[in-house]
């Protein structure tokens, strides 16, 4: 009895939850149908008819998209931008947000309200500005340009986030490593690093889905390396049928920062740090 | 393993506050050496200086022969065991007790070798593979100790270890570290604030209060001469009864006079402490520790001059003793020391008393004392092992 009573006071919450799950996942369920439709019958019915007519379903986009070299090609870059930028930023929040945290210096305090100042500087407003510099640098149009864009604006937030997550790393584990004998350098990459983890691998896994789906940075830093967004973007404009080749390039592009994510959520554990003290 | 020694050994804050102030001192080659004292008295930052954990203010500190005022912690060659245990939480227990032998690039086997060892020492091998999450509070707590003497470094550092644990647990590991520090004969400074802890554990005890060392000694000399008046009352459970008295001569005997009540002193007492002479007709504190109490009708004999009145107001029967609070017509003394005993131990702080006031004594009776509360009793006092300090300078009087 309690059980369905249970049940019933629930309903309304998990009915509100479906909505908005199959607000989200219908369009991408109907991306994924469409990339699975022959090129003839996009342009004639519906992706919802293809479930009626399993046989009819193809990976012949796929196969087209594999060969056409601009997509593989962009495919590639956004990997480079997105996992290169990822790992800089890491390192470089990690080690300011661990000094942040535990090293003693003049002016970390002020240093570290200027940092979290500049989390509410919207990039575009250093678009125009840095493109200037990227040109007299010959940093424009490279994939090191647009990591190095990606790592400076991913960083206040990178360093507020691992900050505050060290700062509560208990002291005395490292003090204790200290008389152990480690250095700074030892505590950082045996203690920090992976007590750090739950922290570090969000931190990631929002960098690689920032820069994987950025468009307007790679836009304007960008000519020919083209990010897999670009590409897109460039098909639809060119010719405005052919979504036979955006439909597959538009699910590999979701698929893949999926997949990142599922991959590292393991990490999101609670009481990582239970047992050190106490 | 080495000696350590304090030489006006001070810590002053930047904000001006001073933690502790010329500390000096020796703590012998494998001595076992306790600093005990009430929260705030500056031990736990003594022992974090020696630690390298605080930097020192002024003084010179050496472990050994080396002067390790500016030695970063990890040369000093030391090890130390936290409150919080302070283990690596995403090692194993393996791995915890090896961590300080790997960053010392220690041979592969000859780290197994001291892992294993230190493991069957303390109970632990079963544990070696588990996450500190998954054991107890006593298993982490030897783990602690484990990193420690797998080091077999210079000296050991503990601060309050015992202290998370529940009372039974804390007095087995009590034994426990008091007899591993014997067989490994390293050099301990022990911090701790609880006196019981001090007494059964170490060598020697150095008392501290607010930043100052008050007196260095072995357990049984703190009990049987205390400095000073905080020493007395911090040293022994329950504490010293202090009342407020003065010292006259009547009938050719010396006789402590508190309020309407009155002790005539042994003539050994006399000879034990010659400076009491001088006090004669001017006010001193008398000691009085509640195992020198016992119950008048429980007693043997009863002699003359030997005695207090007072009315039973608590029985706390313990099985093998009894303590008996009686309400004696004496003024407690009120000096600073007791005031901050007291307000240490938790108990209200004697507000300033007058002559008519009367003190609560507690004794230590034998489990035959039939005292109840509301009865007037008559109590016998141990006149050979009375205790008087100067109320001035709350120094005692030997």
């Amino acid at each position: 009895m309690d059980t369905v009573l249970r049940a019933a006071r629930r309903a309304p919450l998990n009915l509100f939850l479906l909505v908005v799950a199959a607000m989200w996942l219908v369009p991408t369920f109907g991306l994924f149908l469409t990339s699975l439709m022959p090129k003839g019958d996009i342009a004639q019915e519906g992706w919802w008819n293809v479930v009626s007519k399993p046989s009819s379903m193809t990976f012949d986009n796929y196969r087209a998209l594999f060969n056409n070299n601009d997509l593989t090609k962009a495919l590639v870059t956004t990997a480079e931008i997105a996992v290169g930028n990822t790992v800089l930023l890491v390192l470089i929040a990690a080690l300011a947000g661990y000094a942040f945290a535990w090293l003693e210096f003049p002016g970390r305090d002020v240093l570290f309200v200027v940092v979290i100042g500049l989390l509410v500087v919207p990039l575009q407003v250093a678009l125009i500005p840095i493109f200037s510099l990227y040109n007299s640098t010959h940093l424009f149009d490279t994939v090191l340009g647009l990591i190095l864009f990606h790592v400076a604006f991913g960083l206040p937030f990178g360093i507020f986030l691992l900050r505050n997550f060290f700062i509560g790393i208990p002291k005395d584990i490292m003090e204790s490593a200290r008389i152990d004998g480690a250095s700074e350098l030892t505590i950082f990459f045996r203690l920090i690093l992976p007590l750090g983890l739950p922290a570090i691998a969000s931190l990631a896994i929002f960098q690689f889905l920032w820069t994987w789906n950025d468009l307007i940075v790679a836009l304007t830093f960008g000519r020919d390396t083209q990010p897999i967004t670009v590409a897109i973007f460039s098909q639809l404009r060119q010719f405005g049928s052919n979504i036979e080749l955006i439909a597959p390039a538009s699910f590999v592009s979701l698929a893949i920062p999926l997949a990142v994510f599922l991959a590292f959520q393991r990490y999101f554990v609670q009481g990582l740090l239970a047992g050190s003290v106490k | 393993m080495a000696q350590v020694s304090f030489d006006g050994i001070s810590k002053v804050y930047p904000d001006g506050t001073t933690a502790v102030r010329s500390l000096s001192f020796d703590v012998d080659d494998g001595e076992f050496m306790v600093l005990v004292g009430p929260s705030g008295c500056g031990k736990t930052t003594a022992l974090r200086m020696v630690a390298g954990l605080e930097e020192i203010s002024s003084g010179t500190l050496r472990i050994g022969e080396r002067v390790v005022n500016d030695m970063p912690s990890r040369d000093r060659d030391i090890a130390m065991v936290f409150q919080s245990y302070a283990l690596y939480p995403h090692l194993s227990v393996y791995e915890n007790i090896a961590f300080g032998l790997r960053l010392k690039k220690v041979p592969k086997d000859e780290i197994d070798r001291r892992v294993q060892e230190a493991a069957r020492v303390l109970d632990l091998a079963p544990f070696l593979d588990r996450k500190p999450r998954a054991l107890s509070g006593g298993q982490r707590q030897r783990v602690a100790m484990g990193r420690a003497i797998v080091r077999q470094p210079q000296a050991f550092l503990m601060d309050e270890p015992l202290s998370n644990l529940d009372a039974k647990l804390r007095v087995q590991m009590r034994a426990e570290i008091a007899r591993l520090q014997q067989d490994l004969g390293v050099t301990t400074i022990y911090v701790t604030h609880d006196q019981v802890e001090a007494m059964t554990m170490g060598d020697r005890v150095a008392v501290m209060r607010k930043g100052a060392l008050q007196q260095v000694a072995s357990p049984q000399e703190l009990y049987d001469r205390p400095v000073n008046l905080f020493v007395g009352g911090f040293i022994g459970s329950p504490s010293m009864n202090m009342l407020d008295g003065t010292i006259e001569r009547s009938n050719g005997a010396v006789v402590a006079r508190m309020g309407s009540q009155s002790l005539t002193l042994d003539p050994g007492l006399l000879d034990d402490r010659p400076d009491l002479a001088a006090f004669e007709g001017r006010p001193v504190v008398v000691g009085i520790r509640p195992e020198d109490l016992e119950d008048a009708a429980a007693a043997s004999d009863v002699p003359e001059g030997r005695t207090l009145d007072g009315t039973v107001e608590l029985r706390e029967a313990l099985g093998s003793e009894i303590m008996v609070h009686l309400a004696v017509d004496a003024p407690a003394a009120t000096t600073a020391e007791v005031a901050e005993l007291a307000e240490d131990a938790g108990v209200p702080v004697p507000a300033g008393g007058g002559p008519d006031r009367s003190a609560t004594v507690v004794g230590r009776f034998s489990p035959r004392s039939r005292v109840k509360p509301g009865d007037a009793t008559q109590v016998v006092v141990d006149t050979r092992t009375l205790h008087f300090f100067d109320p001035e300078t709350g120094l005692g009087i030997y």
